[in-house]
């Protein structure tokens, strides 16, 4: 059993966290890694910055802004990943736009995740359809997870579809919205939320954008495995650095029921 | 692939390599609603009979086809000026404005969104809401908003609103990332309405076939002057690639016709200060289509530069790519300088000043040669009323 397979299998109400590589400072992103860890978070996944993340909402991109200013890259990433399994022991999912992949190369990129040990891919803007005919294959071979995305639009025959090439688990977008957009739960989410669990999935589910606080991590955790919180925890790097007490003391909050 | 398809877009949203709909799935269900309804909407007697009549009574076409005679003299051959610059609101984007609000309104639309770079894809976007009494939201980058300001104030008198892209570069990729965003967070009652070749399928095949009008009128037109139903060469400028797509598409099939792409070099291909897409660029994804485009070479998209603000969009419009990699076009590049120095020859021999980016096609006199009887054609994609204050500096009128 992998380690994503692992986590879903053995806990629920996973709590998975965004940030962004190279942010606030270049060389953050272990320290902000093994603190996300130590500091209870269940998953991770690690924004690799773009210049044209047009699913993200002003926080994120502005730490994609600063994380490039700051010189970061897929290379860059790659070599401060380069010892990662000895000493960070939770799934780790890289998150980011298709353009670098595709400039990296696709394959060269699926080798070397699995070489460092990265459990999973998002990538937001990589089609379902190109992904089942190009890639999945490579994904597959590689032990790396392909995390689709659905949103409160998608049909339940293309979620059915979606549940059926999944490994890992499926991203469930909250609402029609960018990353970072902070409303309280709504019914007509809480409604999605019930469509999505009665198709009876084979792949697990996490709630992800405008999830930031216990109250909507705790809604959240009631319809799916767990929730992903981005926005928010960005917003607290951004205001406090890669401090490792405050990044526990967040998790604690979040996760405290 | 049939003969018929090789250089239009097939049932997957390609060509050849190029194009496609890279897009998260928050905007998959827009997209294939407008996939599915789009050509049906196009070939339908109701959308033919009010686009065609808007045409004609509203844009004011057929635009004419000038035989420029002392431009003729100069480059010893017959060079015909398809005037689009002579439509409304001054340039070819009203083709496509008035198109495609007509599909948003027969696909029951209420708020058009767009976004804009000199602002002339939006005054035509704004235009056309006007006319429709339809909501209409324009993203500008906020460099773009002040550089631009004339075309701000038009757009505002027009009744849009005008939202500052204050992300990345602030400029035309980053409007039209703003655009995106919206359309993500507004799925249901927006349309989304490109103004160039660009962007997910089936954006490029829409816009071209909203721009073909260009192509349809010169081969009548043509057919009328000379003594064949073809010209030997259609050279237009490209930015997005709207008013080339829409001036070769109903001669890509005839490989007689030569076509000549003509992209804007800035300082210089090699300066770094360009936006020379072909020259410069290399394969990968921008708003949704794969095609060539200008980025580091750790796959971020990096900012062009030309002095031409139509011009300066750091990807190109996928058919594009394909005519290129084909070989069916040429693509030909023109400095700021070039296209200055064509705009200044253009308005004292025939007493027409272009637009910034249509001179840059006309730069390409210049760099090619013809024979004296060949017929070429140049579409004057717009105007040059915008770009007076470029022209007063540079010149010192
Ligand atoms: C007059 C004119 N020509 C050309 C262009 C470039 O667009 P495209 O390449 O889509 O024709 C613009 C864009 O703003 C324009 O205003």
């Amino acid at each position: 059993m992998n380690r994503l397979q692992q986590l879903f299998s053995d806990k629920k109400d996973i709590c998975s966290v965004y940030y962004t590589a190279g942010f606030p400072q270049g060389n953050d992103t272990v320290t902000v890694l093994k603190a996300l860890e130590d500091g209870g978070a269940d998953l991770v996944e690690i924004g690799m910055p773009f210049s044209d993340p047009l699913a993200d909402g002003p926080t994120i991109q502005a730490s994609s802004e600063q994380a490039l200013d700051n010189g970061m890259s897929i290379k860059i990433l790659f070599e401060q990943l380069k010892d990662v399994r000895k000493n960070v022991q939770i799934p780790i999912v890289l998150m980011g736009y298709f353009n670098p992949v595709f400039k990296f190369g696709v394959e060269k990129f699926i080798a070397k995740c699995q070489y460092l040990g990265i459990d999973g891919l998002i990538i937001p803007d990589l089609p379902f359809d190109e992904y089942r005919d190009k890639y999945q294959g490579l994904f597959e071979s590689a032990g790396i997870a392909n995390i689709f995305l659905i949103t409160p639009q998608t049909s339940n025959e293309r979620i059915q579809l979606i549940d059926e090439h999944s490994k890992g688990f499926i991203y469930v977008v909250s609402s029609a919205s960018v990353t970072g957009a902070k409303k309280d739960v709504e019914q007509s989410q809480i409604d999605y939320f019930n469509r999505v669990n009665s198709l009876g999935l084979s792949t697990p589910t996490l709630i992800g954008f405008g999830i930031g606080d216990r109250s909507t991590f705790k809604t959240a955790c009631e319809h799916a495995s767990g929730a992903i919180i981005g926005s928010a925890f960005v917003k607290l790097l951004s205001e406090n650095g890669a401090d490792a007490e405050r990044i526990k003391q967040f998790i604690q909050g979040v996760k405290t029921k | 692939m049939s003969k018929q398809n090789k250089y239009h877009v097939d049932e997957k949203g390609m060509y050849g390599q190029f194009g496609g709909a890279y897009i998260p799935e928050m905007l998959y269900p827009n997209i294939e609603n407008l996939k599915a309804v789009y050509k049906d909407i196009i070939g339908s007697d109701a959308f033919q009979d009010e686009y065609k009549s808007l045409l004609k009574d509203y844009v004011g076409r057929p635009s004419p086809l000038y035989l420029a005679k002392r431009l003729s003299e100069k480059y010893q051959t017959n060079v015909y000026l398809k005037r689009e610059d002579l439509n409304h609101t001054g340039a070819h984007k009203i083709n496509n404005t008035v198109g495609q609000i007509l599909i948003a309104k027969h696909m029951g639309k209420q708020r058009i969104i767009a976004e804009t770079g000199a602002g002339q894809h939006g005054v035509a976007t704004a235009t056309a809401c006007a006319l429709m009494g339809l909501q209409c939201v324009v993203y500008m980058g906020e460099v773009d908003i002040e550089r631009q300001a004339p075309n701000v104030a038009r757009m505002k008198m027009l009744g849009a609103e005008v939202v500052a892209a204050t992300s990345g570069s602030r400029t035309l990729k980053d409007a039209t990332n703003e655009a995106l965003r919206d359309w993500i967070c507004n799925p249901e009652d927006t349309f989304y309405l490109i103004g160039s070749v660009v962007g997910p399928h089936p954006y490029p095949d829409m816009v071209a076939q909203l721009q073909a009008v260009i192509s349809e009128e010169i081969k009548l037109q043509i057919a009328e002057k000379t003594n064949k139903d073809y010209p030997d060469y259609v050279i237009a400028c490209v930015g997005g690639g709207s008013n080339a797509a829409g001036s070769f598409y109903h001669f890509l099939d005839d490989e007689r016709v030569q076509l000549v792409a003509v992209e804007a070099s800035g300082m210089g291909v090699d300066s770094g200060e360009t936006a020379a897409t072909i020259a410069k660029g290399d394969k990968g994804l921008i708003h949704g289509s794969l095609t060539f485009l200008m980025q580091s070479n750790d796959g971020q998209i990096t900012e062009p530069y030309s002095i031409s603000a139509g011009l300066d969009y750091p990807g190109i419009g996928p058919q594009h790519a394909h005519l290129f990699d084909t070989g069916r076009a040429q693509f030909l590049s023109a400095t700021d300088k070039e296209a200055l120095d064509a705009a200044l020859q253009l308005t004292q021999l025939e007493g027409i000043i272009p637009a910034l980016e249509s001179s840059h096609a006309l730069a390409a006199l210049d760099k090619m040669s013809f024979k004296k009887d060949d017929s070429v054609v140049i579409t004057l994609s717009g105007r040059g009323d915008k770009d007076m204050a470029t022209y007063m500096k540079r010149f010192g009128f």
